[in-house]
């Protein structure tokens, strides 16, 4: 393939040499003194065709090209708003496109239709008031309405979450995400402090606070099909964003600043393989936000269970205070007998909560 | 440059008779003071112009080196490593972090170096003065500084691209906290120091030309030219400038203050990081508020790269249709609308960065509001042709390519300036696909519209016509071809500035394998094209036809000067402006274009009836040239 590209690019180098060296020998040979000076000269006409081929070239290209495309875009959005906003999207997508057609083919077809005719001259048509007034109406309100209808959505999307969410952290570092849940004892997030952040420990959770006692963190998202789901982010060094493509999500991790976003999922995983006929298939959380060098690869796995599924799951996952019960001495005196009781008789393996990112070479 | 006389020395041949008590020059200027450290705002402009072409051949070539990574993600680029060294690591394949590097010097360079200082720095300067009927700028001299201040900014720029660590990495956007720690990625580390240096001197030449333009256009209009005289090239230039004076700075403000970040401690736009096992001190800053003052400018600049476009284009469209603008007073208007709206829509780049959503809502309603002067634009472009008599020129060919790219570039504005749509589209190849068409390559055809309309007076030579046609063609479709299938990946939910796509799982990237392929084919194609530009330029500076008084027939005033026009523009007196600059095909005339110098008073077959009134008022113009003079001589 760089062969190819290689070759093209010396083929159209030489013709574009061997172009401009004609045209500037004919130009030579023409220009007398004498010539008359006139802008016009013998390709008015064909320009005045380029365009209209270009109006029936571009038109075939762009309804082919499309045709083509569609099968690739993002599937059925799994998530409620997503099902909003995508046919909100495709609404649009409709009336700019016919603005864009209308537009385009007028201009094109005018181009042509009003080529230099030397028996002809232009129509002095400087302004029409009545004309103006109406171009400048039609989109207006056309805009008030896309607006009004953008705007019911995004205040809904953006609206306080329902209190029965499903409260999960999403922590974006370089390169890669940190997910923590509330528990299965409290469903309150413990704090966390960037300065508690160390090798094991590299959520910062605070065991100062007794809500942290329970948290469990994990490598990949498990949310619950038909549940909100509250996704609280954060960011430990850069800026970050989580990007969940097929649940319309997508929100700016940031260092100091916790974001949110919530969403209802629509869509389990299994209903997604089984709609798509990929067995192997999975949703993912990727990073749009401009990261550093491994930017591209920050993805985890996201699972969509169903709500029994999920719970079942969760109810299987360990609290990290279990799992490291070394931080038994970070936890103040008055609350080690409600801490104490996540730290298992035997001592288990301690195992670090870090994601990997998909690896970058 | 024989013609090279002082205004002073003019003034005085012109028999007017004054005390002569300061000393005239007489002298020819020598070679330094004439091209390079030159005060004339011809010479200025041709500086800014060859600049941006280099600019634009450096910020052109790094897109193609990245767009081979995507469009060719297996292919090895050994063979560039003569070029790019360690940058080829071992593999053959581009260094992940120097591919962050080109995106970010490829936006960098396209929006400032080339789309306002080639564009508006050019045709502002060489255009101004010309179309107003002045002798040259208010001050040549801060004009002269503008020029060098963008020269050594460039030359800081261009330095950082040989450092070891790279140039700046983070984005065109230059977000902190990545470009404010070194220790996040190498670009943040001298390449962004040299890239804050490189933009401060860059902001400061942008308020020295921008102050510049606008006394100028204010002051220095010549006798009759009022502000509904000006051609809309004048227009667009006064509303570019303002925008650049009211925003630039509050993008230096933001450079300080990450420099500050950068390099004194300081927490403005940090808190509560942790990085490379470390926690650093910095508490209580926002990344937010950096994105709050950079797209304060940010906005305004896409509009700061735009309005000269659509001015130029403007007065192109009208010249070679042969017909006035449609709705002249309306396209002012709707240029006064953007402008004072450009100011206030910012915010629509940062619907998800965690900002209050109802700060989103407003951003919404306002920035949908500004569809609407744009539309009245392209309208009224399109009326324009209607009914014309069109001579293609490649001016003209580059400004209805424009007009489509401005149209298919905007209608997608309407999409992501709905902060719902937003949510998903926000940062893929959506809005790559949206910003270049309407914002780079439309912009682009304006510059080369320009180019190609006002060489003949800015060398005295044509270009070669057959040559300007090839690379129009080539150009226009290489354009389509290349931002058109990007609205598909983007809507595939492809994000921007990603090395490889092979993350997004699921291998979602092997459906798009052979349309980035085919972008990467068609964009290497359209840059090469560009070099039929390139020879036709440089060859017809010295080689080209001789040009002739008026080669477009057009109505405005700088046709009136010799052909080289020398130091002082006009050998005699500068014209008197009787008329609208847009009588093409005037009904009853004889010509079908009347020069915006012809009063009224000679033309009764052509006059409107309103028209009639105006010849009172010729006298009174006249009368205006005393004092005129009298301005220049002081």
């Amino acid at each position: 393939m760089n062969y190819l590209v290689g070759l093209l690019s010396v083929v159209f180098f030489i013709l574009a040499i061997a172009v401009i060296s004609k045209s500037l020998k004919l130009n030579k040979n023409l220009s007398g003194e004498n010539e008359s000076d006139s802008a016009l000269d013998s390709h008015n006409n064909t320009n005045a065709v380029g365009f209209l081929l270009f109006w029936l070239f571009g038109t075939i290209a762009g309804v082919w090209s499309f045709i083509h495309a569609q099968p690739d875009f993002l599937p059925e959005a799994a998530s409620e708003h997503g099902v909003r906003t995508d046919s909100m999207f495709w609404i649009s997508m409709a009336i700019v496109t016919l603005a864009f057609f209308i537009t385009n083919s007028l201009l094109f077809f005018f181009a042509f239709r009003y080529r230099n005719d030397n028996n002809r001259k232009a129509t002095f048509y400087p302004v029409n008031h009545k004309l103006e007034i109406v171009w400048t109406i039609i989109p207006a309100i056309v805009m008030a309405i896309l607006v009004f209808t953008g705007w019911r959505t995004w205040r809904d999307i953006t609206s306080q979450a329902p209190s029965n969410a499903v409260v999960i952290e999403v922590t974006g570092h370089q390169f890669g995400w940190y997910v923590r849940y509330a528990g299965n004892d409290d469903s309150q997030l413990g704090n966390v402090n960037y300065k508690l952040i160390d090798e094991t420990n590299n959520l910062g959770l605070d065991f100062s606070d007794k809500n942290t006692f329970d948290d469990f963190t994990a490598n990949e998202l498990h949310l619950p099909k038909g549940v909100p789901v509250l996704l609280k982010i954060r960011a430990q060094d850069v800026l970050h964003s989580v990007y969940l493509p097929f649940q319309r999500v997508k929100m700016d991790a940031v260092p100091g600043m916790p974001t949110k976003f919530w969403f209802t999922p629509t869509i389990s995983t299994d209903e997604m393989r089984a709609k798509l006929g990929k067995k192997d298939f999975n949703f993912k959380l990727n990073c749009t936000e401009i990261c550093g060098r491994g930017h591209f690869g920050m993805a985890i796995t996201v699972f969509v269970d169903e709500p029994a599924d999920f719970k079942k799951w969760t109810s299987e996952q360990k609290p990290f205070l279990t799992m490291n019960p070394a931080y038994l001495t970070k936890v103040p005196e008055n609350l080690k007998a409600k801490a104490s009781k996540y730290i298992p008789a035997e001592p288990i393996a301690t195992d670090s909560t870090g994601t990997e990112a998909v690896s970058i070479k | 440059m024989s013609t090279a006389i002082s205004t002073t020395e003019e003034v005085h041949a012109h028999g007017h008779d004054h005390d002569h008590d300061h000393e005239h020059e007489h002298h020819e200027l020598g070679f330094i003071r004439k091209y390079i450290f030159s005060e004339d705002h011809k010479t200025i402009a041709k500086q800014y112009l060859i600049s941006g072409i280099l600019w634009a051949f450096i910020g052109g070539s790094l897109s193609i080196i990245f767009r081979l990574q995507l469009g060719f993600p297996d292919m090895s680029l050994e063979w560039l490593r003569p070029i790019l060294g360690e940058w080829i690591d071992e593999s053959g394949k581009l260094d992940k972090e120097f591919y962050l590097a080109l995106v970010t010097m490829h936006g960098t360079i396209m929006v400032f170096f080339v789309l306002t200082a080639g564009l508006s720095g050019t045709f502002s300067n060489f255009l101004i003065p010309l179309q107003i009927g002045a002798r040259d700028m208010a001050s040549g001299f801060i004009n002269m500084l503008s020029y060098w201040f963008f020269a050594l900014s460039s030359v800081i720029m261009f330095s950082s691209l040989f450092i070891e660590t790279g140039p700046a990495s983070g984005g065109w956007v230059i977000y902190p906290p990545l470009s404010a720690l070194p220790q996040a990625m190498p670009g943040s580390g001298l390449g962004m120091t040299l890239w804050l240096t490189s933009m401060a001197l860059f902001i400061v030449s942008q308020l020295m030309g921008g102050i510049n333009y606008i006394c100028t256009i204010i002051n220095l209009r010549t006798r009759g030219m009022t502000f509904t005289k000006m051609p809309l090239t004048i227009w667009s230039f006064f509303f570019t400038a303002v925008l650049g004076l009211l925003s630039f700075p509050v993008l230096l403000s933001a450079a300080l203050l990450l420099i500050f970040d950068r390099s004194f401690g300081t927490s403005f736009y940090l808190s509560e990081i942790y990085i490379q096992g470390q926690a650093l001190p910095n508490m209580g800053g926002s990344p937010i508020l950096y994105q709050h003052l950079f797209w304060f400018l940010g906005h305004p600049e896409v509009y700061i790269v735009l309005l000269p476009a659509l001015g130029m284009t403007s007065e192109v469209i009208a010249t070679n249709a042969r017909k006035p603008i449609f709705g002249y007073r309306a396209m002012i208007g709707s240029m006064m609308g953007i402008t004072v709206l450009a100011f206030i829509v910012w915010a629509h780049h940062m619907f998800v960065t965690g900002m209050n959503p109802f700060l989103g809502s407003v951003f919404m309603f306002l920035t949908l509001i500004i569809a609407v002067p744009s539309a009245v634009k392209g309208f009224n472009y399109i009326t324009t042709l209607w009914k014309g008599n069109i001579v293609f020129t490649p001016a003209m060919l580059f400004s209805i390519g424009l007009v489509s790219l401005f149209i298919s570039g905007g209608v997608t504005g309407i999409i992501l300036g709905n902060s719902a749509l937003d949510i998903n589209l926000h940062d893929t190849y959506f809005v790559v696909a949206h910003f270049h068409l309407v914002m780079g390559a439309a912009s682009f055809f304006g510059l080369m519209a320009g180019v190609y309309h006002w060489f003949p007076k800015m060398f005295g030579r044509m270009m070669n016509k057959t040559a300007g046609y090839i690379h129009f063609w080539l150009t226009f479709v290489g354009v389509y071809a290349v931002f058109f299938p990007m609205h598909y990946t983007g809507i595939a939910g492809f994000p921007r500035r990603y090395y490889s796509f092979t993350a997004l799982g699921n291998d979602g990237e092997a459906a798009f394998t052979d349309l980035n392929a085919f972008i990467s084919v068609a964009a290497i194609i359209t840059f090469s094209a560009q070099a039929i530009f390139f020879f036709n330029f440089f060859y017809s500076i010295f080689k080209g036809k001789r040009a002739t008084q008026n080669p477009w027939k057009s109505n405005t005033l700088e046709w009136t000067t010799p052909i080289v026009p020398g130091h002082g523009n006009w050998e005699g007196e500068i014209p008197a402006v009787y008329r609208w600059p847009y009588d093409y095909s005037k009904p009853g005339a004889e010509s079908d274009f009347i020069p915006q110098t012809v009063p009224h008073s000679a033309t009764p077959e052509s006059n409107l009836p309103e028209e009639n009134d105006e010849i009172a008022k010729e006298k009174d113009i006249e009368g205006l040239l005393a004092a005129q003079n009298e301005s220049y001589n002081r």
